[in-house]
């Protein structure tokens, strides 16, 4: 008898994990998506983020754990746009998994909901680290989620139709929060408006175009090659005649030539969250934007 | 226009004032006005129509500025990228590495040898001065929803002509259920860590010397393979292959499949984010039928050496850890890694020496390992240091002479360990100026021989087009 119901109980156990089994299981890229599908998923998903805050997401070693992650995904989430082209093959390759293959229903790249900015007109090497589809770091204008967060409800409900009802809860939950964000981040930085900004590594386009931030120097002299001694010197001596509000950096690039130039040039130097987790304010997508915000209006004129 | 016919008409009327006219006159003056109001008419009606575009024009600029504004990227097309369809838009991805060095060594690069092992596959050093290393092209695509492919052509020169090898050009499975694939054609074996590691990726110059003297630098054959990953949190990967074994350390194929075999597991994980690492375990079962020599670039006799016929079973166990602060390699990383190896060799060697052959009972144990550390200290610079040692415990027996002198036999058979243990420490720093370009300078004290041999190596490696994403 007790053989039996500690059977029963093993059973019941069994089946308690086939549910949590059924959550769909989300492999974002970065942490930004996977926050996206966490607020519009809720229960019904479980996201895992390949990459945290810290890293710098175009260069990652295509690591065992994430061949297994993926190995067990039902929905594959990134931003395409040549940002993860150094790993994510390898991993879609190596995970033996059909469901995350490009063009599966379980393949999303979010860089093609929206338009790219800065796409080069000559694509060459000898340019630095170039993306031919245009700039990938497409989440730092918190406008570009409002479309993204469509797609990705969209998708949730092809993938797991069952759960139609909760996806579209969540997605109306989510899409009525962030327009209340956007209005009071709007709001809250007008007084950044034409702010001359000086960016590491040009991450920062979108949130540039959005604030109406204005860059006027990029202490890399070419996308992804480091900051050169030659090439921050000649900065310092445009930074002297035109001084900029703030330098801004990456929480995974070296504080070093931004600290340099930032003492000599007497600007002040910034670590700003490029994502989710990129800092302890930043914890969630809404946190992210907030931070941002109230670090920028701290150095604004 | 208009105006000449009424100057013409009003010549007319001053010339001939013909009373019996002035009627027809006015009338044909009404059809002139009526013409000229419906002209005007005409007109005002196009300037009306073009203001009012005009209009609309300007209304729909702002209206798109306002939508930029607003929504800006928030277009929910896809970008034109996606749009554009030219013929070459399914090409698959080319790359061309371009490989070359300097040699300089201090023994005679034509004699080299590892005591207690037959030289085989690619195994041997590069040419004496400025060589050129081997150029590989890499052709891959996915085929289908259901097939990727991946082709590697080898070039390299052999004794002033180029030789060209199909390195690997195999197929991968992409939609196989529950975690399985098949891979077949022609490829590197999973066996080992470094093994299928083109050269291009390697982290010295040259392969370690378990390599070279066990799988004549990497094996490569024609064959399949069946793979498995584990749906857990922590990797796990398992795998069997079967090949033709017409490639070194196989011999001449008799069977068309399964001379070679395979079987191995992997498994790997991290250790916060700035940890990683695995772990694998491989074993091969080679039935050999005359394997010779290979072409390597050493000294090698054509008409004499030795040619091993029996079984030759490796067991191979290898570590790799990384570590890069917070899992961002570009500034600082570190690599430690390492390979053990041990195989068992039974079966006879069939010993040529201009047109005489000796036959040999041959019963080998075999080890060796190599253990390597890689730290880029900043970024674009890495230096490394490497340690490699093998040791062959040969017995050998002779079963019929052949003609030969049994004492010059047994002392010039490859299988004559002399006992020396062949050991090499390496240096190595290289600088990277991007991820397509790195210029190595590289150091070996090499005692593969019993005399050691210095050997210095200035290399560069170039990758010119799509540069494929490295495997861990």
């Amino acid at each position: 008898m007790k053989t039996r119901s500690g059977l029963l109980m093993g059973l019941c156990l069994l089946l308690a994990g086939q549910v949590v089994q059924a959550q769909v299981k989300v492999f974002a890229c970065e942490p930004e998506w996977a926050a996206l599908a966490g607020e519009i998923g809720g229960e019904q998903i479980k996201a895992y983020s390949a990459t945290t805050g810290l890293q710098d997401v175009h260069h990652i070693e295509a690591r065992p754990s994430l061949i297994a992650r993926l190995r067990q995904a039902d929905l594959l989430v990134c931003t395409g746009a040549g940002l993860e082209s150094g790993w994510l093959p390898v991993l879609q390759r190596r995970a033996n998994n059909p469901r995350v293959q490009t063009g599966s229903p379980g393949y999303m790249e979010m860089a093609s909901y929206v338009n790219l900015l800065d796409r080069p007109a000559l694509v060459d090497r000898a340019a630095g680290d170039v993306h031919a589809g245009g700039n990938p770091h497409i989440q730092l204008d918190p406008r570009n989620f409002i479309v993204i967060a469509k797609a990705l409800a969209q998708r949730f409900t092809e993938i797991d139709p069952q759960h139609t009802k909760d996806y579209e809860s969540g997605l109306a939950s989510f899409l009525e929060r962030w327009q209340a964000a956007l209005a009071r981040w709007d709001a809250q930085a007008q007084p950044l408006q034409g702010m001359p900004i000086v960016v590491h590594h040009s991450s920062w386009p979108y949130l540039s175009r959005w604030l109406g931030l204005q860059r006027v120097a990029t202490l890399e002299p070419k996308p992804g090659v480091p900051p050169s001694s030659a090439h921050l010197s000649k900065l310092l001596g445009q930074l002297q005649n035109n001084p900029a509000a703030v330098i801004i950096r990456s929480p995974y690039q070296s504080a070093r030539p931004a600290e340099w130039l930032s003492e000599r040039a007497e600007i002040p130097a910034m670590e700003l969250p490029s994502t989710v987790g990129g800092n302890d304010a930043a914890n969630d997508l809404f946190g992210l934007f907030d931070d941002i915000v109230q670090q920028l209006l701290s150095v604004a004129p | 226009m208009m105006y000449l016919r009424q100057w013409a008409l009003g010549a007319l009327l001053v010339l001939f004032p013909v009373p019996a006219v002035t009627d027809e006159l006015q009338d044909i003056r009404q059809q002139i006005d009526a013409l000229q109001q419906e002209y005007e008419a005409r007109i005002r009606a196009l300037e009306e129509r073009l203001n009012t575009a005009e209009q609309e024009a300007a209304a729909a600029r702002s209206q798109a500025e306002e939508a930029e504004r607003t929504a800006a990227a928030v277009a929910a097309a896809p970008a034109p990228a996606a749009q554009q369809e030219k013929a070459n838009t399914f090409n698959p991805a080319v790359s061309l590495i371009l490989q070359g060095s300097l040699n300089s060594y201090s023994q005679d690069p034509e004699d080299y040898a590892l005591p207690g092992f037959q030289l085989g596959g690619e195994a041997g050093l590069p040419a004496e001065g400025l060589t050129l290393d081997e150029t590989e092209l890499v052709v891959s695509a996915t085929v289908d929803q259901l097939f990727y492919g991946r082709f590697t052509l080898g070039l390299h020169d052999d004794e002033g002509e180029t030789e060209v090898e199909v390195e690997e050009a195999f197929v991968d499975t992409l939609a196989m259920p529950a975690g399985t694939a098949l891979r077949f054609g022609r490829f590197y074996s999973d066996i080992g860590y470094l093994n299928r590691v083109h050269s291009h990726a390697w982290d010295f110059r040259d392969q370690p010397l378990v390599y070279r003297a066990m799988l004549g630098e990497q094996y490569t054959d024609d064959g399949l393979q069946f793979n498995w990953v584990a749906p857990t949190d922590i990797f796990l990967r398992l795998g069997g292959e079967a090949y033709r074994g017409s490639r070194f350390p196989g011999g001449e194929a008799s069977e068309t499949l399964g001379n070679v075999q395979t079987l191995f597991a992997k498994l790997g994980g991290d250790v916060g984010s700035s940890h990683s690492w695995q772990a694998g375990l491989s074993q091969m079962w080679v039935d050999s039928v005359d394997r010779s020599s290979g072409h390597g670039h050493g000294h090698e006799d054509e008409e004499g050496g030795d040619a091993f016929t029996g079984d030759s079973d490796l067991t191979i166990a290898d570590f790799v850890w990384k570590w890069s602060p917070n899992g961002n390699p570009t500034e600082r990383n570190l690599i430690l890694q390492g390979e053990y190896f041990y195989r068992r060799e039974d079966g006879t060697d069939m010993f040529t020496e201009e047109g005489d052959s000796a036959l040999l009972d041959y019963d080998g144990r075999q080890q060796g390992l190599y253990a390597q550390l890689v730290y880029q200290f900043m970024p674009r610079w890495r230096a490394g240091i490497r340690y490699d040692w093998l040791d062959a415990d040969n017995d050998l027996a002779i079963i019929d002479v052949g003609g030969l002198d049994p004492d010059e036999v047994l002392e010039e058979t490859a299988f004559n360990s002399d006992g020396h243990s062949p050991s090499r420490w390496s240096l190595m720093a290289d600088w990277s100026p991007s991820e397509f370009s790195r210029l190595r300078l590289q150091y070996n004290r090499d005692k593969s021989r019993p005399v050691a041999d210095n050997q210095w190596t200035l290399q560069y490696i170039m990758s010119l087009g799509a540069h494929g994403a490295h495997e861990f």
